[in-house]
């Protein structure tokens, strides 16, 4: 479903807001649902449910690798466990526990990693989750959605709990205008948010939105673009890829994480075995760490804005 | 209903004798594994499996059975032999121990064969799967009870202890670990690798019942689990001292032993130690 509304008029809502929201509504459709959490409620969105379900919500303290275990075990007993904390801690200090006590199991649990990306801010390098797909995506057995808004992301968080299997959720801080439509999101099913004929944007999560600006200035320019919002990194939507590179002239792949192991590389695995050749660039941090600053400062200095985009979509139809 | 097969000690004992024997047997023909640690959890598996467990080999997914998290997952051959031994499966399908197809794994895996609760491999995460099932099983109501089996090498990894603080946290008094403290780990023995003591009086501070016994002393072994059931509020450790290699005079106490396999003729002289006649 496309979106014509511009930008500005667009209702808008971060994407743990939106899972909060989620929370709450998932909870009262299954009784069997349990927030766990690693100190951070408040911050992850988890703290409503806390407050509307005291008995179902788990606090495990600092202890990220216990936080994995438990929510095991919870699912064992035939709980539907939410686990959620800061991404640059679950999974990164949970992985090998995730690995082999959840995903090896097949345990059906929902991880939440909050805090993704460079729009962590101010809090700097240390907090600023630039991994987290990657890490989850090679795992098998799970599945990775880095939803765009607010809306996508409670109904992410929904699907999620249905999913019967192991889910990871990103989601971030910044509040970004809502581009999905209700009822919209399905696993492993890539959203076309704008269709043009020049070329394709791939976004994943808070740049979905910088894609939709880029697509406006390229707009004004003569130039139409196709956005795609790849939520869901894994299973991924390969037939939405394969389509964008047969019907425009190049792909560009943004995200607010490492262009190794994550959307970009995911993208351009796709189009190397189908040997779709056409100019490809992957935009996002190029194997390096972020940096203390506002999130507008950081995209700017990572060359990550609506403009960045834009110039880097006019280099790869130059070529 | 309760279907736990209380069976006399003596019982017990040629039950525990069986499982050494069979963990030599598959240990010697899988040319790989782990005997020492496996050898000494033999009277601990046979106390909970044909005394302390409320489980029903016929019906492995019984809802109201003890659960039994493996947390060290190398010692799984003293797992697996109990399990046949128990008749979760036929006992001729120990010998298939880490070969291709088997359900034997290496390691063991949830999904793979009845009676096996939990993955486990990695050191220091079964505690906490014990400590989130038992509280989940707290949630729903469930009276069932969780032992979890942990090494007291797998101390050293931070895990263990954030789950201890968790479960003292959430009262978790339907958890008992049962720590096998056989003072080897795969480099040296532990005192040399990285010291634990004072074990007991560190888990203590956790806010555990914790108790100590001679884990080759089934009837000990029995009366603590027994203690532990009517502890209202605290989750309960029994630290089992054993002896690795326990039964066969070449492998106790010898931190080589922890994950190497006996040869053939090492094997026959194990069998003649390990003597059913």
């Amino acid at each position: 479903m496309e979106n014509t509304q511009p930008t500005s008029k667009l209702e808008k809502m971060s994407t743990r807001d939106g899972f909060g929201v989620g929370l709450i509504q998932a909870a009262a459709q299954h009784d069997r649902l349990v927030g766990v959490c690693a100190d951070l409620a408040e911050s992850v969105r988890m703290k409503q449910f806390a407050i509307q379900f005291p008995g179902r919500f788990v606090e495990v303290g600092v202890a990220e690798q216990n936080l994995a275990g438990v929510t095991a075990g919870l699912a064992l007993a035939g709980k539907l466990p939410v686990a959620a904390s800061y991404a640059c801690f679950h999974p990164a200090n949970s992985w090998g526990v995730i690995r082999t006590s959840i995903c090896y199991a097949n345990l059906p649990v929902v991880l939440v990693g909050g805090h993704g990306g460079l729009a962590t801010g101010e809090d700097g390098a240390t907090h600023q989750s630039l991994e987290d797909l990657a890490l989850m995506r090679v795992l098998p057995n799970m599945i990775v959605l880095s939803p765009a808004d607010g809306e996508e992301a409670r109904q992410a968080l929904l699907a999620a709990v249905n999913a019967n299997s192991p889910v990871y959720i990103r989601i971030s801080k910044p509040t970004v205008p809502i581009h999905s439509s209700p009822n919209q999101f399905k696993i492993g099913q890539a959203t076309q948010l704008r269709k043009g004929s020049s070329a394709t944007i791939i976004a994943t999560g808070l740049m979905v939105s910088q894609a939709m600006n880029a697509a406006d200035i390229l707009n004004n320019e003569g130039i139409s673009i196709t956005v795609i919002n790849m939520s869901t990194i894994k299973p991924l939507d390969e037939a939405a890829i394969i389509k964008a590179a047969k019907k425009t002239k190049a792909i560009i792949t943004v995200e607010d994480h490492q262009i190794n192991g994550g959307l970009g590389s995911a993208v351009s695995e796709v189009l190397a075995e189908h040997q779709l050749a056409l100019p490809f660039r992957r935009m996002g941090m190029k194997d390096q760490f972020g940096q203390s600053g506002s999130t507008e400062q950081l995209l700017a200095h990572y060359h990550l804005t609506p403009r960045d985009l834009a110039i880097g979509i006019k280099q790869l139809l130059k070529r | 209903m309760v279907v736990t097969h209380q069976l006399p000690l003596p019982i017990i004992e040629q039950k525990a004798l069986q499982i050494r024997r069979q963990i030599i047997k598959m240990l010697a023909h899988a040319g790989s594994g782990h005997p020492a640690g496996a050898l000494g959890m033999a009277d601990v598996f046979a106390a909970l499996y044909f005394h302390i467990l409320n489980v029903d080999p016929k019906n492995p997914e019984w809802e109201e059975r003890d659960r039994l998290i493996l947390s060290n997952g190398h010692i799984c051959p003293v797992l697996y032999a109990t399990l046949a031994e128990a008749g979760y499966f036929p006992k001729e399908e120990l010998l298939t121990l880490r070969q291709i197809h088997s359900r034997l794994q290496g390691h063991p895996h949830r999904h793979s064969i009845a009676g096996v609760e939990n993955t486990s491999g990695p050191l220091g995460q079964g505690l906490s799967l014990a400590a989130g099932w038992a509280l989940g099983l707290k949630m729903n109501h469930n009276q069932s009870r969780v032992f979890c089996i942990t090494s007291d090498g797998e101390h050293q990894e931070g895990q263990t202890w954030e789950a201890y603080q968790f479960a003292y946290k959430y009262q978790l008094n339907n958890l008992v670990n049962i720590v096998d403290r056989n003072q080897i780990q795969i480099t040296d023995y532990t005192k040399h690798v990285m010291p634990l003591e004072p074990l007991k009086a560190k888990i203590e501070s956790f806010g555990w019942q914790t108790i100590e016994v001679d884990g080759h002393d089934i009837t000990q072994i029995i009366a603590a689990c027994e203690t532990a059931r009517f502890e209202q509020a605290l989750p309960t450790a029994l630290i089992c001292h054993t002896v690795p290699g326990k039964g066969v005079s070449f492998m106790e106490n010898k931190p080589e032993w922890h994950g190497k396999p006996p040869d053939e003729e090492q094997a026959a002289r194990a069998l003649k130690e390990l003597s059913d006649e």
